[in-house]
């Protein structure tokens, strides 16, 4: 054996060696592309947003930094404020009728129907009509001239004229609820059905026997059971519900007379429309803390549920 | 307490028939053990006792009453399942007391009950936890608590130990037939289990593609089985069958197999020489005898307390289970003899016992 040779033996592998093979530099590298993908599509425009909205930059021309200007502006905003209430007002009315109408369906859908399946398909196709495309059918449905609920109505001689849905504020901003709850229930449903069938029917039978109603079996085994997949439901419902742009901006762009914008449709025109970016980052900004409150909310909800995680015999 | 009247019951499910006309008399206090193989319509007709299940023709009756149209909830029962089925999000305690809230009862009377059934199932320490922290039989055992603590006219189990490994599970029936010398109330209990129905049963009852095949004590339907399924359902290693025809020698009655063998036996029915028929030997029952019929050896399993033989006659294989340690090389020659009045006969057509 040369010299050189007994040095490496005694010294071990090389540092590079050694590195090469440790298991965390190893899950260090498995992790590089997903934490790379989050950062650049992410983390990177997340910050950069929250950077643009202390800036008054405009399109074509990078801002300068100007603190919270732009909240101090938008502080005395009515149409800001409209926006910030619509917004509240959509997401809470589409979510709570979301949430009945899903559940009252998943049940139905749970029990044993002829043609299941079908029905059950049937269900899912407003989910799976792309949003322009239902936001279309129903601006024709609401039109002023050639609304087939007016016709209808008046065919039945319960109404004497056209009703103006989408002209009128408060008509407008019930008829977008309406078509965000028409498109919203099927994701509800089909994921309450998905946790209805991980309960074990003979939990309904020893339920029944120990001289439960149908009512009491719900209350008590049904609700119980599915309120973790209730709240991770509810919680993207409310997520996609608040951060609503596309049916809003295909049937009323936020109109009539910004009755109905969103927040997200108000930042979009002041940003892109308008062309101020810093304005609009703003707007898109201050969603961030509703939307985190609904996280939390939810977040709080699955922990205090000691006994799905179980496991220990403590 | 109550008795339990199965008069002439059918299940059908559409066009499929799958109990036919089963008639089963429980008398109060009786511990009766439904058994049979899977799919023989032993579950379905626990289910129908408990109103899980539809009565398509027939009558149940429970204390007398008729319960067809009665609710699960009025027929005064309990029922415990196989997957134990206890409330996840409800603690043993919650789970236990469930069928008393229900019915309203008070917060004190609740608590009174729900721990005199933690007493006597050694559930105090368990109260607080929730079903997830529990061991295999401590679920069990909640399961039969919740049943306890209703106090019903009947218990009903539905394969209730099948989910326990085997050491558990023989801990188990003792426990239950322990429980019910106790309690004394009346028990339906299913299982496909024949030493399960042999240990615990007061009353056996054997079913088979939805008839009854016999009703019976356990001793009853070991020693004197209506046919070959009885006979060769209960009891393990399960009995011997040989094909063969009577006949006598020396103006004594005797057995030859088709494959050879003579085997004395007590009894034939009259004039019955050259009928064919099919003999019954339990594997215990067979002992070496110098003077016996010559078996080759297959394959020999020594257990300790005793020794199971495989052995074959012709083309046929037999199973002898020796008390005494004989240790025979496979392929070795033994013989064999079992007491003439411990073998049966039975009627190679039908399967049925034919009478001496």
């Amino acid at each position: 054996m040369t010299d050189a040779a007994i040095a490496t033996t005694a010294t071990g592998r090389s540092t590079w060696e050694r590195l090469r093979s440790h298991r965390d530099w190893m899950g260090f590298w498995f992790m590089l592309p997903a934490a790379g993908i989050l950062i650049l599509f992410l983390a990177y425009p997340l910050g950069l947003g929250v950077w643009l909205s202390f800036t008054d930059a405009k399109i074509g021309r990078s801002g300068s930094f100007i603190g919270l200007e732009n909240y101090d502006w938008l502080s005395d905003d009515k149409i800001f404020w409209g926006s910030v209430f619509f917004t509240l007002f959509y997401t809470i009315f589409a979510s709570i009728v979301k949430f009945a109408l899903g559940l009252y369906l998943a049940l139905l859908l749970n029990k044993n129907l002829p043609m299941k399946a079908l029905l059950r398909s049937i269900v899912l196709i407003p989910y799976i009509v792309p949003t322009v495309l239902s936001a279309i059918a129903f601006w024709w449905i609401y039109d002023s001239s050639f609304s087939i609920i007016s016709w209808s109505l008046i065919k039945l001689g319960l109404i004497d004229n056209y009703i103006n849905f989408l002209g009128d504020p408060w008509n407008a901003r019930w008829c977008l609820v309406v078509a965000n709850i028409w498109r919203g229930v099927p994701f509800v449903a089909i994921t309450l059905l998905a946790g209805l069938q991980t309960v074990s029917p003979s939990l309904y039978e020893a339920a029944t026997i120990d001289g439960a109603s149908r009512w009491q079996n719900f209350r008590f085994v049904t609700y119980p059971l599915l309120t973790p997949i209730i709240a991770v439901v509810m919680t993207f419902s409310v997520l996609f519900t608040f951060t609503d742009f596309q049916l809003i901006w295909a049937m009323t762009r936020g109109g009539p007379v910004n009755a109905t914008h969103l927040m997200a449709t108000l930042s979009y025109q002041r940003a892109i429309l308008g062309g101020n970016l810093g304005e609009g980052a703003a707007i898109a900004t201050a969603m961030i803390p509703f939307l985190l409150a609904a996280i939390m909310f939810s977040w709080f909800g699955l922990q205090k549920r000691k006994w799905q995680q179980g496991g220990d015999n403590d | 307490m109550a008795s339990v009247d199965i008069r002439d019951v059918r299940k059908a499910y559409g066009a499929t028939a799958v109990i036919h006309g089963v008639n089963v008399d429980i008398k109060d206090g009786e511990f009766v053990v439904l058994v049979g193989p899977s799919g023989c319509g032993k579950s379905t007709l626990l289910r129908m006792i408990a109103g899980l299940e539809n009565i398509t023709g027939g009558q149940i009756s429970i204390g007398g009453r008729v319960v067809n149209d009665v609710p699960p909830k009025e027929r005064d029962i309990a029922m415990v399942f196989q997957n134990y089925a206890l409330y996840p999000h409800m603690t043993v305690y919650d789970n236990m007391g469930f069928s008393l809230k229900l019915r309203k009862a008070d917060k004190a009377e609740i608590e009174k009950r729900v721990s005199q059934a933690a007493d006597i199932l050694g559930l105090k320490p368990l109260l607080e936890r929730y079903p997830r922290q529990l061991s295999g039989g401590q679920r069990q055992r909640v399961a039969m608590g919740r049943a306890i603590v209703r106090n019903p006219q009947v218990f009903l189990f539905d394969e209730p130990l099948s989910n326990l490994d085997a050491k558990l599970r023989v801990a188990m029936r003792t426990e239950i037939k322990e429980l019910h010398q106790r309690l004394k109330t009346t028990t339906v209990y299913v299982t496909h289990d024949q030493i399960e129905a042999m240990t615990m049963a007061d009353k056996i009852v054997v079913m088979h593609d939805g008839i009854v095949e016999q009703i019976g004590a356990p001793l009853d339907l070991y020693d004197r089985p209506d046919n070959m399924f009885v006979a060769g359902f209960i009891g393990s290693p399960a009995m011997n069958f040989l094909r063969g025809k009577l006949g006598s020698e020396n103006g004594r009655s005797v057995f030859k197999s088709d494959s050879g063998l003579s085997l004395p036996i007590a009894r034939a029915p009259a004039a019955s020489d050259g009928k064919p028929v099919v003999l019954g030997v339990r594997p215990e029952h067979l002992a070496t005898n110098g003077d016996g019929a010559a078996v080759n050896v297959v394959v020999v399993e020594p257990m300790g307390s005793e020794t199971q033989v495989v052995a074959k006659t012709g083309d046929q294989e037999m199973i002898c289970l020796f008390r005494d340690r004989v240790m025979p090389s496979p392929g070795e020659t033994i013989r064999i003899a079992c007491d003439p009045n411990l073998v049966h006969l039975f009627d190679p057509d039908s399967g049925k016992t034919l009478a001496a």
